[in-house]
Parts: structure tokens; sequence; C-alpha cells
């Protein structure tokens, strides 16, 4: 039988706001633990939450870059459940009306094997406020557990699709697209290291044709897109195998372990948890007006769609090429910065996608550590447009810019790859190649086309590769009456 | 002097008849006094207070004086005061002192007064006659065989004792105007949002709202003026003006200074399950409220008989809720020995929280769960809903209501903690303002004899529309200036210890 997986991805992501959800304190990473945990934070008897307007915006923002609903009224809700990492013994979440609806993305799957690249929509159930909970720290203290609660507090974003996707890589795809949108949206800083940005995926399997969804089980807090695929793959895997064995599949949550590549399921009292959701009495209903909406989003960058559009119809770029530059506001940024610094769009974007890119994969760097900068790349691409060096000699000099050699003029006259255009010169080099090359004269002559580029390959080496190929081209095909 | 009002005792200070110190001290030695009988007080630091008290007459002395500068006040135990054992009468809190201080704490440090100590209370407020304290019960100043009503029965004695100038306390189902009615002194619980609640440990998110308790409805209004007020901490503390609320009680007509006031008698509060002899006081009262120019109007509250009901599903999922921070895990009790997480958590509720608290944890644990979520807590808001509705019709008719503040008047210690739907029945006249959100108060309107012969306080509810605050004040102050009902305060059997 064939199968079909069924992929449905909750994701949490922190929001780049400087004070938590519900207090003044600070969201800082990394602060010695309970530093950043005021008397909110801690739950003391009596302490109040008060909204963070900053949160609220990041959520506008996330609903308005997905086109989605964006509700006028939602409500806080109290999850109640026991944990030492949760102080007040219940998360403030949004159940029933959460802030963002239905929304859409469009992923870029990419080519695998024999199967084409290709897009998708995927579409988003909801988005909904709620606070991230401290950590608990084992070990610190010799047989003890502590607690920290420098985390408790900040603000989350859990963006929740449909079980839309229908292979790991298309749930990746998802995952990444997702994550530089809320980084070009800047509503979080995507540090997936530090648990800026979780996701749990959802994975049933069920036979191909059918409509009905299989039980599924999920996959909890997955930190890397690496481990998410290997584990989607996995447990992709391990639910046909089961299946196929007359087994039965059930609901859990499972972890993925990156050192066996394997998924297990937690222990199944976890499961039983039924959270008593109640709107929070100490906060009330969440109202956003189309004001409010106007407001934020005159705050918006322009968005990715917009911008590939926009690349394709004002620089006549390929869909492909667009969507490539897209791919990061940092990466459009970049290429917006070369044109508005006089570069062509197509080299431009040539250069972005090939020869950076190539480096910055080559030594695992991103682009705000590339040592060559938008605008000395513009001015390399300048010297190519004005046939002060060929292409070839860029090469060079873009090689000695990574390696802090210094600006492009000054790399080109202590290289000495200047171009030589000057007809006379280019002339007299061509006549000397004719005179010592009579043999391949006549070849060329007897209908040899190739003897032509031997030709010009002669000149160039003649030239010390500084002549302009195009000029030595034209006068060798006038010379030789071709 | 410990009869005085609060203005005349402003006054007295301004004048340096007296000073702060020496009037806290007059208040302190009654403490030491009579609290060991009556255990009004659960945490007292006469150093403390008498700080502030110097602090007070320093400012008097500068002319930076408010009108409560160096008044003794009682705070019920509810509130979070920095350095003070805050318990909430619990032993889950017993060892718990508070690091920051509640809005309406910072309130009374900014206008000068001087906290005289903690009062004792219901556990987390839950009761109806104090008797709920992990710190035991508390004796009611007309009756030590009696309950002074609850939960700020601690707060109601003091006011009643003389034990302090005013008091706070705060009202959930009725905790502030039902104590007032059975110890025979004013209280306002005020609309809600017009207090706000940070710092003041919650018991029932929606329907707590703290108020003044003390021997008049001029001392209320002066005391509200304190407390009131919008605060950002507290996202349903509502972001209005600054009211003076003694505005209205100054100018009205001398003869008749309520004419054309409408008074309205809600006739399920007359109905089956009201004292006779409380009944009869309410009656007198409302004759006395013709004299002063009122027109009496019926009207029905005709869900008045769901109020009972619908509280007891919405406060204690709430409750449920807002005690489960009370964990073992960062502060407050602990279980000493345990032998896993859920162990700790089980053993330390287990021996931090009393019966009362338990069982409201666990209803509202009930109402919550899957599956009966639906036909409790969801049902409960609809009809909460109409509860107000009720009112609002009522107000087209009326400008204030009026009835009893409490079925019954005091009832003898041990009388009901086996019965807890008797106990819940003392807040029948009261709840239903809470879950409406609207201002009541109770005023005390005379005496019924026990059945063991003791002359015993009754207490008039004035319910009045959302911020009518001051109008409900005017309301009250002007049948106090013909009645001295509000005036007596009980005679209690040991000689004064006063300076």
């Amino acid at each position: 039988m064939e199968w079909e997986v069924v992929i449905g991805l909750e994701t949490h992501t922190q929001l780049r706001t400087n004070t938590k959800i519900f207090s003044g304190a600070s969201t800082t990473y990394g602060a010695e633990p309970n530093t950043q945990a005021c008397e909110v934070s801690i739950a003391l008897p009596g302490v109040l939450p008060v909204l963070n307007k900053e949160a609220v915006n990041c959520a506008i923002k996330f609903g308005l870059a997905v086109n989605a609903e964006i509700a006028p009224r939602s409500v806080f809700a109290r999850k109640n459940y026991f944990y030492p990492d949760l102080p007040k013994g219940y998360q403030i979440s949004q159940y029933e009306l959460p802030i963002v609806g239905k929304g859409a993305m469009t992923i870029q799957v990419p080519a695998v094997g024999k199967n084409a690249a290709y897009e998708k929509v995927i579409n988003i159930t909801r988005a909904h406020l709620e606070e991230d909970a401290g950590k608990s720290v084992h070990g610190a203290v010799e047989g003890m557990s502590g607690i920290d609660l420098n985390r408790a507090g900040t603000p989350l974003l859990e963006i929740v699709t449909e079980p839309d996707m229908r292979s790991a890589a298309e749930a990746a795809a998802y995952a990444k697209k997702l994550h530089e949108l809320v980084q070009w949206i800047g509503i979080c800083d995507g540090n997936m290291q530090e648990g800026s940005f979780r996701c749990d995926v959802n994975v049933s399997v069920r036979p191909k044709g059918t409509e009905k969804l299989g039980t599924r089980r999920e996959i909890k807090n997955l930190n890397s897109f690496k481990f998410m695929q290997q584990a989607i793959e996995y447990e992709t895997r391990w639910q046909i195998e089961t299946l196929e064995d007359g087994g039965t599949i059930q609901q859990a949550t499972v972890l993925f372990n990156p050192d066996t590549g394997e998924t297990r399921a937690m222990r199944s009292k976890e499961e039983a948890n039924d959270y008593r959701y109640f709107p929070d009495p100490d906060l009330l209903p969440l109202a956003i007006t189309e004001a409010d909406k106007a407001r934020v989003s005159a705050q918006m960058p322009e968005l990715p769609e917009a911008m590939k559009l926009r690349f394709e119809t004002q620089f006549g770029l390929t869909s492909y090429d667009a969507a490539s530059l897209t791919a990061s506001r940092e990466l459009a940024q970049y290429f917006v910065e070369m044109i508005d610094a006089g570069a062509d769009a197509k080299p431009a974007a040539n250069w972005v996608m090939g020869a950076i890119s190539a480096k910055l994969n080559a030594e695992e760097k991103t682009l705000a550590e590339s040592p060559v900068n938008s605008v000395s790349l513009a001015s390399l691409l300048k010297r190519i447009a004005d046939n002060t060096i060929s292409n070839n000699a860029a090469k060079q000099v873009f090689e000695a810019m990574w390696n802090g050699e210094g600006e492009v003029d000054a790399i080109i006259d202590a290289k000495g790859l200047k171009q030589v255009s000057d007809t006379g010169a280019i002339e007299a080099i061509i006549d000397e190649v004719l005179a010592a090359n009579a043999a391949m004269v006549e070849e060329f002559k007897a209908g040899k086309e190739k003897a032509f580029n031997a030709l010009v390959g002669q000149a160039m080496k003649a030239s010390k590769g500084k002549a302009n190929p195009a000029q030595v081209n034209d006068l060798l095909k006038k010379k030789l009456g071709a | 002097m410990i009869n005085s009002s609060l203005k005349t005792l402003a006054q007295m200070l301004a004048n340096k008849e007296i000073s702060s110190v020496e009037l806290t001290q007059t208040f302190l030695n009654r403490i030491d006094a009579y609290n060991p009988e009556i255990n009004a007080y659960i945490a007292l630091d006469h150093d403390r207070t008498l700080a502030q008290a110097k602090a007070a007459d320093a400012r008097i002395a500068a002319g930076s004086a408010t009108p409560l500068t160096g008044i003794p006040i009682a705070q019920k135990d509810i509130f979070c005061a920095q350095g003070w054992k805050t318990t909430c009468g619990s032993k889950m809190l017993e060892n718990f002192i508070a690091p920051y201080d509640a809005h309406v704490i910072t309130q009374f440090d900014n206008a000068g007064a001087v906290n005289l100590g903690k009062t004792n209370m219901d556990e987390f407020a839950m009761g109806s006659s104090n008797e709920t304290s992990y710190f035991g019960g508390v004796k009611n100043p007309w009756d030590f065989s009696r309950v002074p009503g609850g939960s700020s029965g601690g707060s109601a004695a003091a006011v009643a004792a003389r034990l302090c100038a005013a008091a706070t306390g705060t009202d959930t189902g009725g905790s502030i105007r039902q104590p007032a009615s059975l110890c025979g002194f004013t209280g306002l619980k005020p609309t809600y949002g017009v207090v706000s609640r940070y710092g003041m440990i919650a018991f029932a998110s929606s329907l707590d709202q703290a108020g003044p308790m003390a021997k008049s409805a001029e001392d209320c209004a002066l005391m509200m003026n304190v407390m009131a007020g919008f605060d950002e901490r507290d996202s349903t503390s509502l972001n209005r003006d600054k009211e003076d609320y003694t505005r209205e009680l100054y100018n009205s007509n001398p003869n008749k200074p309520l004419q054309g006031l409408r008074v309205g008698l809600p006739k399920e509060f007359f109905a089956e399950g009201l004292d006779a002899g409380v009944a009869k006081v309410i009656e007198d009262a409302i004759a006395e409220y013709k004299k002063l120019g009122a027109e009496i109007v019926e009207i029905s509250l005709p869900n008045t008989s769901l109020s009972i009901p619908v509280y007891y599903v919405l406060a204690p999922a709430e409750a449920s809720s807002n005690l489960s921070r009370y964990d073992g895990v960062r502060y407050g009790h602990r279980a000493s020995e345990y032998t896993d997480l859920m162990d700790m958590y089980c053993k330390s509720r287990a021996e931090g929280f009393g019966a009362e608290v338990k069982r409201r944890i666990l209803i509202g644990t009930y109402v919550l769960s899957a599956g009966y979520y639906d036909a409790y807590y969801l049902k409960a808001q609809q009809i909460r809903r109409l509860i107000a509705q009720d009112f609002e019709e009522a107000f087209k008719k009326c400008d204030v209501i009026m009835g009893p503040a409490a079925p019954s008047t005091a009832f003898k210690a041990g009388e009901k903690v086996d019965d807890p739907v008797a106990m819940y029945l003392q807040d029948i006249y009261t709840i239903s303002t809470n879950l409406a959100g609207l201002p009541g108060m109770s005023v005390p309107a005379g005496f019924a004899t026990s059945a063991d012969g003791k002359p015993l306080p009754v207490g008039l509810q004035i319910i009045g529309n959302y911020f009518d605050e001051a109008r409900m004040l005017n309301v009250a102050h002007q049948y106090q200036q013909v009645t001295d009902w509000h005036a007596q305060a009980p005679t209690l059997d040991k000689p004064e210890g006063t300076a």
C-alpha cells in the first residue's frame, strides 16, 4: 500500500520586546538565574498582569504578513496545570478567541533528486499570544532541582498551521520560510539555539487517496531544521511500519533524540491533562481597531512576496532569482543597496547569489559577516560595466577584496588588471599574432571556425589578459575579413 | 477620642490638641488590652506603627498634612504590606513577609496614615463568620459568644470595639457589608474597578473589591478619597477622574435633604429567610427615609435566588486557579517530608489549606473541568448577566435600592460551621451586587433582640448604580444626621487601658 504523511506545525516564537508580556521585567537572554524575575514573574500573592502593547503589535504584524484575519476582540485565558517552572500554576494564553485567525503563506520547496522545485500554499489556522514558562535547572546544586524564572513571562506567539504538509521537505521549507518571515518583520530574533523559535510537529499517516486523517503523534521542541526533517522522516517510517505490522497508533507526545535519530513517546501521564481553560478575569478582552492595524501596518517593512514581485517587474529578474533574493531580508537589503549604489540588477543578482553565497556557504558566515559589503561589490560591478576590467579579472579582484586587500580600484591598480581598450594597441598585438600564427590563419580561411577562437586566445595571452575581449574579437574579425 | 470622627481627629491633630503618636498609642493600648480576647489583629508591630505616627507628626508640623495624616488605620491581612507578615488568614502564608506594598497600602502611606496592624480574616477571604481563619475566630464586640461576620471579621471587630479609627476590608460576596451589619458600623463596597486590586491577595478576581469600614458614612467618604483611583498595575482598574467622595455630604436641603430620592425596595429582599427582628429594623429605617423626603418604589430583582448558586460556581472557579500559585515551590508552606514533586504539591497544599478553602478549590476545579464547563461555568456567566440586567431595569425606576444587608443578626460561634450552605446564605442580599459589579453599603439602622435577650446590631443595605458612591454616602450621611445608631458602641467587659 502507498502511504501519505500529513504534517501540521505549531511554532512558538519568542517576540522581540524589551520587557515581558505581563510585567516590566527584562527579557534579555542569558542573565544570572532569577535576576530578571520581578514580583509578577515569581507570582507573589496579590500581583496582577498588565498586557505589554508591544507584544500585541508584534502579533498584529504577523497577522498582516500572512494576510490573516486579526480579531477585533480576542480573549486571554488561563491554562491551568502544576509545574515548578510555571509560577502561577497557570499559563496566560489565548484559547477560544486568538488574536490572529486564518491566514496563509506560500512556501518554496526545493528540488530533490528528480523532483523539481515547486511552490505551495500553507494555511495558517491561528496565532495566539501567550507567556513562556521558566526553566528547571538540574544539577546546579547536588541532588536538587533549581528553578530559573528569568524566561517566565517572555512573550510568545504560537503559530499553528493546518495539516497541509505532505513531506518532511515541505515541513522544513515551511519552518524555514516562517523563520525568515518573523525575522523579516522584526518580531523575533530567530535564535534557535536560545529557544527563540521552537517547533512542535504533528505527524500522521494515511493510505494515499483516503481523506480520513490518521492518529497523530506530536514531536516536541525541535530546535533545528535538520533535526526536524530527520525526526519527521523517522516518525513517518515508524508509523507506517507499525500500521503495516498490524499495530495501531496511539495519540502521543514524542521527543526526538538527535544522537539516535529516533523519536520516543513521553510518559503517557502527561497526556491526561485537563487544562480547565477559562477567560482570565485579571485581563480585559483585547480590542484591536482598524486604526490600530493601520498604525502597525505603516511600520511594516515591504514584505517578501511584494518585494519579489517588484524585483521581477522593476528589474526584469526571473521568478526564481527574485525568490532567492527575497529569501531573507538581509539578502534582499544587500541587493537593494547594490542597486542604490549604481550596480545593474542582473549582474548584481548573479553576484549575490553566485560568488557571495558560495563564499558565505564555504566559510559558514552570515551575510552580516561578509568582508565585502554591498557598496564595494557594486563598485566592482561598475568596473566591469565600464570595461575597466574583464569578468575574469573581476573574479580575481573579488577574491582580493574578500581577503581584505583593499578597495576595488586600488586592487585593480596593484594587480595591473586594467583592461586595454586602446584600438591601436590591440591592433598592434593582433598584427603580431597573425604574423606569428600563419598556419592558424590558413586553417581559419579553409573554414575551420575553431581556429578563430584559438587566435583570440593567442591575442589575449599576448596582452597578458588585459585586452578587452570584445574588441579583440571585433578587430580580429575585421582583419581576417570574416 | 476613640469615638471621634476622622474629621474631628484630623482637626485635633491640626490644632496640636493631640499628636499622632499619642493617638496611635491610645489605640495600641486598647489593642493590647482587648485584642488577646477579641483576636481582631493577627500581626502587630508597635515600633513600626509608632515610627509611622512620628513621621506623621513631622508632616503635620511641616504643614503638608492630608485629611488622613496621622490617623491610625487597621489593614485587613489580605493586603501585602512591605515588611509585614501577610498571611491572608492561612497557614499557607503563615511565615510570608510581603516584599512589596499593595496599591491600597501605598495610598494610605502616601496620605500619611498610620498602619496599626493587620487584621484577622477568613482564610483567603472564604467565609462569613471569620471562623475559617487559621489564626482562630474573632469575637463580636457586642457579644463575645457570637461571630463578627466575615470575611473581614478582624477589621469589623476592630472598628466596633474602637481598636482603630477606621479599617480596610474587601468584599467578594458581602465580606465588608455583612460584618458591618453584624458589628454595627458603616461599610462600603465600591463599584468593581474603583479601588485597585494590586497587592490584594486574590480570591475571586472578577468579584473582589476593597473598601472602607468605619464609624460613619462621612468617615467612609474620607477613606474612599484615599483608596479610590486609577492604577495602571491593575488592568481592571478604571481610568476615571479623581473624585471627592465627600462632595455631596454638605450641601443638602436641611428640611427635606433627600427630597425626591427614589428608593427601590426589592420584594425578593423581604421574602422568606429574613429574620423578623431584622425586618422590623429595616422597615423603621425606611420610614425614617420617608421623613427625609424619599419616595418609596417597589421593585423586583427576579434572579436574586440564583445569585448564591451562580456565585458558588464562579467564585470557586476563579479561586481554584488563583490559589494554584501556593504550591510550596517558591514561598509559603512546604511539607517537611515528601517523596517526589507530586507528593510535595499534595502534602504542602493538604497541610497549608483549611477545609473551606479546599472545598472551594474542589468545587472550582470541578466546574472548570472538561465536560462540565458549559453546564456550570458558562451557564453561571450567562445568569450573572441576567442578574446585572435585573439591576439595570430596577435603576430605571429608582435611584438607590434598600434592604437588609444580612438575613440575621450575629450568630453564635460554631453555630453554622458544619453547615456550609446555611453559612453561604448569609450573603444572599449582598452577593448579587458583586456579581453585577455594583456598589453597596451597610449602615447601622438599629438593634434586634436575640433569643437569649441580647440587643444585636442590624445593618441597612444601600445599593447604588455604577459609580454612584458619592450619592450613596450622602444618602447614608443624611440618615446619620437624624439617627445615632451608627454612633453606638458596645460596652466592653474589661476596663479601658487608655493612656
